[in-house]
């Protein structure tokens, strides 16, 4: 499939992804729209713009990887995936569905495109790093993307990760925190505060970019940067808002892990025409 | 009779594998002197990744390179391993069924004067309730070697249990090794000893002993504990109608508990079991600790007596 390289056509494709977000969840009864939503521009990009990708030979070995560190936005990561041609998008429907292959979080032996299984906060990022790490010792010159949720950095295993992905010079490895602000129980300011993240990120090492996460240019312009900072892996700190895109779900934390009525998708679907 | 640690023939196992599989990598959590990884590191520094003190991130980078096509053995002590990494294990590594061989040393009493904290008796009990584990507790040095190589080449994980201190060394190479066969060690019809580990020495001469006093015991090694080779096991109740197990961990949940789920579903016998009676240990010297917690060819013995005279009640 073609990249696509205009800003017109990111947005369209992202307005497509907010649609099968929503479509899905309602179909589902349950799931996770906010954070799904929060990060549709950086998949987008990343998918449509950025990774090396064949959802015909989605084992490719010498493919770019992305590992969604937040599981539970696993929509967003679905319809995408659908979206790019790794399976039809009438599958999105079957959605945390008995016999489906599309587990509530992802599931890398059941989804084409899927590089890691995930869902356990944290864990996606010492898998991203070991990716990077085979990468390296392989002397391939495949990259590696991993979506972080603000929340999810309170897990100590994301520091572990950060530490060693600093320490063994993994400039192969681009992460992204969706610094929406939300958590399950309220603000991530409120619940337990992990500011400053940008000097946290660079004191671990990381070079650290800071962007308008909803802004398909700066995202671009974010991931030219990291391709050319050599010895350190970057972080792109993405403010985002949850929900973004339906109305009623933006900045309300309460939408981080209900999925929309019947009548609540079909007002989404209309914001999103 | 010679004595060897299975970690010390790990270490030299891992650089025979090493040599012959390139995309063999090692990695280790600031303990490679200990788990003896450094045999590696000093052969292949490039394939070679310590982690520092973090084993969650350990097992997490091991699964990341498994799902770049290495096969990855990760080491460090069993108790943090399979306690403090246990659900980088179960979602990452068993759920994805990857290439990661998590070989844990240290395990059971005999780390000894490091007390507790640091005695793993759960270990085989956590990693056999998870989906996808194999299962691997090698007696002695020659076993070690031939279960790092099948790990190897077995495809998914594999939870490899090898201990500290030095064990007589009880096989040749001529000696086969398979992942999921117990082997009868010595044959024997009144009891069936089925041991794995350490224990599977102290078995051998608890069968001498009762030999000399007119009872024949079956010595089984059981190796791997999961899958675990029900034939053989339902076999040595059938033919000798009463069971002693024998492990260095707790009797709940590790060889004991496989077993009897074995025969109560296929071959009721009585059965006894010889391991730590539920009890976290403290720090001595190995042989006093094995003294104190029960895990001599006394209580071997002792059991067999037992089991023999309920199976005559």
């Amino acid at each position: 499939m073609e990249q696509i390289s205009n800003e017109k056509k990111l947005q369209e494709m992202a307005r497509q992804i907010r649609r099968n977000i929503i479509t899905m969840l309602a179909e589902a009864g349950s799931g996770h729209p906010g954070g799904s939503l929060s990060a549709v521009e950086i998949l987008t990009t990343l998918y449509f713009q950025e990774m090396r990708v064949d959802p015909a030979n989605p084992r490719w070995p010498e493919r770019d990887r992305f590992v969604l560190g937040k599981g539970h936005a696993a929509p967003v990561l679905y319809a995408t995936l659908a979206e790019k041609g790794f399976f039809s998008r009438e599958e999105l429907l079957t959605l945390r569905k008995i016999n489906s292959r599309l587990q509530g979080h992802p599931d890398m032996k059941k989804v084409p495109g899927v590089d890691m299984s995930t869902g356990s906060l944290g864990q996606g990022f010492s898998a991203s790093v070991g990716m990077a790490l085979a990468g390296k010792m392989d002397k391939k010159d495949y990259r590696v993307y991993l979506l972080l949720g603000d929340g999810e950095i309170q897990e100590g295993q994301v520091w572990e990760a950060a530490m060693a992905a600093a320490h063994y010079k993994l400039d192969n490895l681009t992460a992204f925190l969706d610094h929406n602000g939300l958590q399950i129980d309220g603000p991530v300011q409120e619940v337990m505060s992990p500011e400053p993240v940008v000097d946290k990120f660079k004191a671990f090492g990381w070079h650290v970019e800071q962007i308008d996460g909803h802004s398909f240019a700066q995202i671009t312009k974010a991931l030219e940067i990291a391709k050319t900072i050599k010895g350190k892996p970057t972080m792109i700190i993405a403010e985002t808002v949850k929900g973004k895109g339906v109305s009623f779900m933006e900045n309300e934390a309460g939408w981080h892990g209900a999925a929309p009525k019947k009548d609540q998708a079909a007002q989404a679907l209309e914001e999103l025409a | 009779m010679e004595k060897v640690a299975t970690r010390d023939a790990y270490g030299k196992a891992l650089v025979k594998l090493g040599e012959q599989m390139p995309q063999v990598v090692v990695l280790d959590a600031d303990l490679s002197k200990s788990t003896k990884t450094h045999d590696f590191k000093k052969v292949f520094p490039e394939r070679f990744i310590n982690v520092g003190i973090a084993e969650q991130n350990l097992l997490g980078i091991a699964a990341g390179m498994a799902a770049s096509g290495k096969i990855a053995f990760a080491s460090t002590f069993a108790v943090f391993a399979t306690g403090r990494a246990f659900e980088q294990i179960r979602n990452s590594i068993a759920y994805t069924e990857l290439n990661v061989k998590i070989a844990a040393t240290h395990a059971g009493l005999t780390v000894g004067e490091d007390g507790a904290s640091h005695q793993a008796i759960v270990d085989m009990a956590v990693m056999r309730a998870l989906p996808n584990m194999t299962v691997i507790v090698p007696a002695d040095a020659t076993e070690t070697e031939k279960a790092v190589f099948a790990a190897a080449a077995h495809d998914g994980p594999v939870y490899l249990r090898l201990g500290r201190a030095p064990v007589p060394i009880l096989f040749d190479d001529d000696y086969k090794f398979e992942i999921g066969k117990a082997v009868v060690l010595r044959d024997g019809k009144d009891v069936a000893l089925l041991a794995c580990g350490i224990m599977v020495n102290e078995a051998m001469k608890a069968a001498e002993e009762l030999a000399r006093e007119g009872i024949s015991a079956r010595v089984i090694n059981v190796s791997t504990l999961k899958p675990i080779d029900k034939g053989t096991i339902i076999k040595a109740a059938l033919e000798t109608g009463a069971l002693v197990t024998a492990e260095e961990h707790n009797i709940i949940g590790g060889l004991g508990s496989a077993v009897a789920e074995v025969i109560v579903e296929n071959a009721p016998v009585p059965l006894e079991r010889v391991g730590v009676r539920d009890t976290f240990g403290e720090s001595g010297k190995p042989e006093e600790l094995l003294e104190k917690y029960g895990l001599t060819v006394k209580d071997i013995r002792e059991a067999a007596y037992k089991v023999i005279k309920r199976k005559k009640g």
